[in-house]
């Protein structure tokens, strides 16, 4: 009846049940403060069964800073064990935790935490950038972020219920496989990202389409702003990429399940195969990662250097070499799988000729700096980290790229040092300035600029002071994953540095969490009501402050780039329309919750084995999909007079 | 394909002309292709390419009869996407037996590595 | 006329006919890309099957278990399936409703008979002892020509679905629209299936 589930799933050690009861509290005070609040009902009609892109990309971020919290926890506990176990001691995680830990930080921070930044970001920003009202499928829309969200509590389930797996990031085989990892902590894995991953590759065909077909009258391609060329970059790479993941992740679970051959080290699997396809997607997803981020340094430096934006076109060539060059990379992830000489040759120099362009565009964006009237509001602070770090960390990946000297340095410190430098520094970077940038245009509050500064600062200083060290350990010799190290080999120092560098991190979390509680509570001081606050230049500062569901009311054609900025130069006022048409808004509907929910549903009864419930849920997700796309009514017409009522202040939209 | 409003008579035999060549067209390359392999026509090599030119012709005739693939109106988005995607598909297919066939290479087995010699006159 | 530009400002009923048009031609070019993702998808599985295909693990490998007759006679369902396909386009476009639901039958049928005839190879192959499980060549067989089975089969149920709307609401806007997806759908599903047919079925029997 339950599968392989027994209530034996539900006993955890000391440190487990830490995690479970702070989970399990933090879920219990969401449920108690909306029920005291009386606010179901709300949660119900504005929220979960939305489809206002707005707001999906609003929540989007907070599960995104959620697992934030969650990943950064393991990251403290990883780093107090390293810091700890040395010689003699033990650190306080035995083996098989820690193993779970670095997987679960892994998974979490690239799965839930990088994408769900971006997914939220991208929905919030783009529609409105390119002057449209909505997504191209806006159920299909709502639909990817309820599925990502069902992944993110598969994944936390398996803190709960069960274990998580032990394999690194990306499981690979044969550990992965049945015979090493007998227990439910793969399919976890799996499950959840399979899940997510549908969410993104359905969200990537979305916000595709939506930027080739939806772009306001007149803006053609070359006019359009580089964050949404980034994004479409970006969902080009998300198109084309995320099916191999989609079959690499169903090959491995097929062999768990029902005994195929793909990966297992006998019966005519091959692991290596699997490397292969994982890093095929791999590599190209990291792209997918910092592309939209570079889009929106793109949009902050022109707006804080109050000066357009040096190289637009050498920026969307750029754009497009890194598109596509990201396809030619991915073996340079496993040089020393053993592939030899020619080969690691041609991954290596095309390796290095994808560093060319990103080089490119760092270099136009200083360009852009030179002689602009610079404004250090924080979005900025974020892009000048992004460069000293992003600058260092990336010389280290073309050190890397040479095989020779990947030989020595894969899967040490080095490499981990390299890619949190990518990710903290451009990707997570990236996305702080978009979302100090971004947050008061969609929500009519200021951030508390100075609490953000703090908050940077602690970022910035407290990933050197981690992240410093494990260049050097790695060039000593210092391993990936290790939960204990001799003490003769004298790298606890560093790895001491590196924990309080950690804690300087947290204390930056803290702070950016004060700045959003502060903001709310002294909002009505920081209140903008231009729509403007910084005097930019893109189309969605061209809305009210906070901006009504339907985005514009009037959908005057452009003409330029920065068509915003024009605007202002020709003394036209783009917050006051002067006609007042009928809207075709679509209704909200909840049948993306519910689709999702079963398909949790089925994600948790496959990890168990409960296949009677697994079968029963995919019927339900089948009967919602046909009931829903043979629905001919999913849109209503807002009529003129409350479109009006709306932009004149008579009501509030 | 615009299907909402009515096609003149002419188009829609236009179209039917164009569905009845794929559907031929088709029907010879596959033809031609099971005929190639039963009968052995030439080499292995040869049946092999011989076979991939006949998938790739019926690929290419599908598209254009069935799919109506260039015919769209305005930007070719389709066209576009659908060449992106061969590249990437030929990365995929190409780029890993490349990879793995280097990799079964240098993890030959004592055995296969006697067998490998011998086949190569013992280098 | 719009200050930005000398482009007129648009009508509310221009607007409506936009909009129209806009979301029948993004629906068109959003499923198109969803195909192709379902191309690269595809692709990573042929991939797989290429790199497993001599994986035999000490049993048979193609030449002794394909039958070549049988898959040819399975390529000409599938072939003839999707031609219907596109006259049932055809008289969709003419608004002929008796003929679009005959066609839809007769794609159905035949679309059905192949699914039949591979479930049978496929049980045949397993009664001998050749599943999924024997090999890894085998494992990719069957997941490549499965996961195109499985395809047929959503289709199938598609078709089913537009029957029953096109009986009830007519060939209305929405539902043409849907049965062109269909129509793509169904003939890409031809076109992967002959690079089953001659990459797997064909070169694998030499």
């Amino acid at each position: 009846m339950f599968g392989k589930l027994t209530l034996e799933a539900f006993k955890h050690d000391i440190v487990v049940m830490g995690g479970v009861v702070t989970m399990v509290l933090g879920l219990l005070s969401i449920v108690f403060l909306l029920t005291y609040l009386k606010r179901w009902r709300w949660l119900w009609k504005e929220w979960i069964t939305t489809v206002d892109p707005k707001k999906i990309g609003v929540m989007y971020i907070i599960v995104a800073l959620v697992m934030l919290l969650r990943g950064g926890a393991d990251a403290l506990m990883m780093r107090t064990q390293q810091a700890l176990s040395s010689g003699a001691s033990h650190g306080f995680l035995n083996s098989d935790h820690f193993q779970q830990v670095f997987t679960a930080h892994g998974s979490m921070m690239i799965f839930f935490v990088a994408m769900g930044l971006m997914f939220g970001i991208i929905n919030i920003v783009v529609p409105l950038q390119i002057g449209a009202r909505d997504v191209a499928f806006p159920f299909m829309n709502a639909t990817s972020f309820w599925l990502f969200l069902a992944g993110a509590i598969l994944m936390n389930t398996s803190l709960v219920i069960g274990e998580f797996a032990a394999t690194g990031w990306l499981a690979y085989p044969p550990l992965s496989e049945l015979a090493y990892s007998p227990g439910v902590g793969v399919d976890y894995w799996i499950w959840s990202l399979q899940i997510a991953g549908i969410g993104s590759l359905l969200s990537g065909v979305n916000f595709f389409t939506t930027i080739l077909k939806l772009r306001r009258a007149g803006m053609r391609l070359m006019k359009m702003p580089l964050f949404t060329w980034s994004v479409l970059n970006a969902m080009t790479l998300v198109i084309f990429a995320f099916p191999i993941l989609t079959v690499t992740l169903a090959l491995l679970a097929l062999d768990r399940t029902i005994g195929t051959h793909f990966f297992t080290a006998d019966g005519g699997g091959n692991p290596m195969m699997y490397v292969n396809l994982i890093w095929a997607w791999g590599h190209p997803e990291v792209y997918i990662l910092i592309l939209p981020a570079f889009g929106i340094f793109s949009e902050v430096v022109a707006t804080f250097s109050r000066k357009r934006l040096f190289g637009y076109t050498s920026m969307v060539f750029a754009l497009a070499a890194i598109t596509l060059l990201s396809f030619s990379v991915w073996l340079h992830h496993f040089f020393t799988m053993g592939a030899g000489a020619d080969v690691n040759a041609f991954f290596g120099i095309t390796t290095m000729i994808i560093s060319i362009p990103t080089g490119v565009k760092v270099f136009n964006w200083l360009f852009t700096m030179y002689k602009g009237r610079i404004v250090l509001a924080t979005p900025m602070l974020w892009f000048l980290g992004f460069v000293a770090t992003f600058t260092i960390g990336g010389v280290a990946g073309v050190l890397m790229s040479v095989p020779p000297a990947d030989f020595q340095l894969h899967n040490s410190l080095f490499l981990v040092a390299h890619f949190h430098t990518m990710i903290i520094g451009g990707v997570v970077f990236g996305y702080f300035a978009g979302i100090t940038y971004w947050f008061p245009k969609i929500f009519g509050v200021l951030l508390s600029e100075r609490i953000g500064k703090y908050a940077f600062w602690c970022w910035l200083v407290g990933f050197c002071t981690a992240f410093i060290p494990l260049y050097a350990l790695g060039l000593m010799g210092a391993t990936r994953r290790l939960d204990h190290y001799d003490a003769s080999l004298g790298w606890q120092g560093l790895f001491i540095v590196a924990g309080i560098g950690v804690v300087i991190i947290m204390l930056g979390i803290g702070l950016q969490i004060l700045q959003f509680v502060v903001s709310f509570f002294e909002r009505k001081w920081n209140r903008d009501t231009t729509g403007d606050p910084w005097n930019a230049r893109t189309l969605e500062w061209a809305t009210r402050s906070p901006i009504p569901f339907y985005n514009f009311a009037e959908l005057t054609p452009v003409s330029e780039r920065d068509a915003f900025w024009e605007a202002k130069q020709k003394g036209i006022d783009l917050h006051k329309p002067k006609t007042f048409t009928d809207i075709q808004m679509p209704k909200n509907t909840p049948i993306g919750f519910i689709i999702a929910m079963l398909t949790l549903l089925i994600g948790f009864a496959v990890v168990w084995h409960i296949w009677w419930l697994a079968i029963v849920a995919f019927l339900g997700v089948v009967t919602a999909v046909i009931i829903r796309l043979s629905d001919d009514e999913t849109e209503y017409i807002l009529p003129a007079a409350d479109v009006k009522k709306f932009e004149t202040g008579e009501q509030p939209a | 394909m615009s299907q909402k409003l009515p096609q003149s008579a002419n188009e829609g035999h236009v179209t039917l002309r164009s569905y009845t060549a794929g559907f031929l067209l088709s029907l010879v390359t596959t033809v031609a292709a099971y005929v190639v392999v039963t009968e052995r026509a030439y080499s292995k090599q040869g049946i092999i390419a011989a076979v991939a030119v006949l998938a790739i012709t019926q690929f290419i005739v599908q598209m254009l009869f069935f799919m109506h693939l260039g015919q769209e109106k305005g930007p070719r988005w389709k066209l576009l996407v659908l060449l992106f995607m061969t590249g990437v598909v030929v990365i995929i297919v190409v780029g890993s037996l490349w990879i793995m066939g280097h990799l079964d290479y240098n993890m030959m087995s004592e055995k296969q590595m006697q067998h490998y010699m011998d086949s190569q006159d013992g280098l | 006329m719009s200050e930005l530009t000398d482009k007129p400002v648009i009508t509310q009923k221009e607007h409506y006919k936009q909009t129209a048009e806009t979301d029948h031609s993004k629906t068109i070019l959003g499923f198109w890309i969803y195909l192709m993702t379902d191309c690269v998808l595809f692709a990573s599985l042929f991939a797989t099957y290429a790199v497993l295909r001599n994986n035999t693990n000490g049993g048979p490998d193609g030449s002794e278990l394909f039958n070549l007759p049988f898959v040819l006679v399975e390529t000409i369902i599938l072939l003839t399936s999707s031609f219907v396909c596109g006259l049932v386009l055809l008289a969709a476009q003419r608004r002929n409703r008796a003929y679009v639901i005959a066609g839809l039958t007769a794609v159905f049928l035949l679309g059905l008979s192949f699914v039949a005839l591979e479930v049978t190879e496929f049980r045949h192959l397993v009664e001998e002892g050749n599943s999924w499980r024997r090999s890894g060549f085998l494992s990719a067989f069957f997941t490549l020509v499965g996961t195109h089975g499985l395809h047929i089969t959503v289709g199938l149920l598609w078709m089913i679905v537009m029957v029953a709307q096109i009986a009830r609401k007519g060939l209305i806007d929405p539902v043409l629209r849907r049965l062109s997806l269909f129509a793509m759908f169904w003939h890409f599903l031809d076109v992967v299936w002959i690079f089953i047919f001659s990459l797997v079925y064909l070169v694998g029997a030499l």
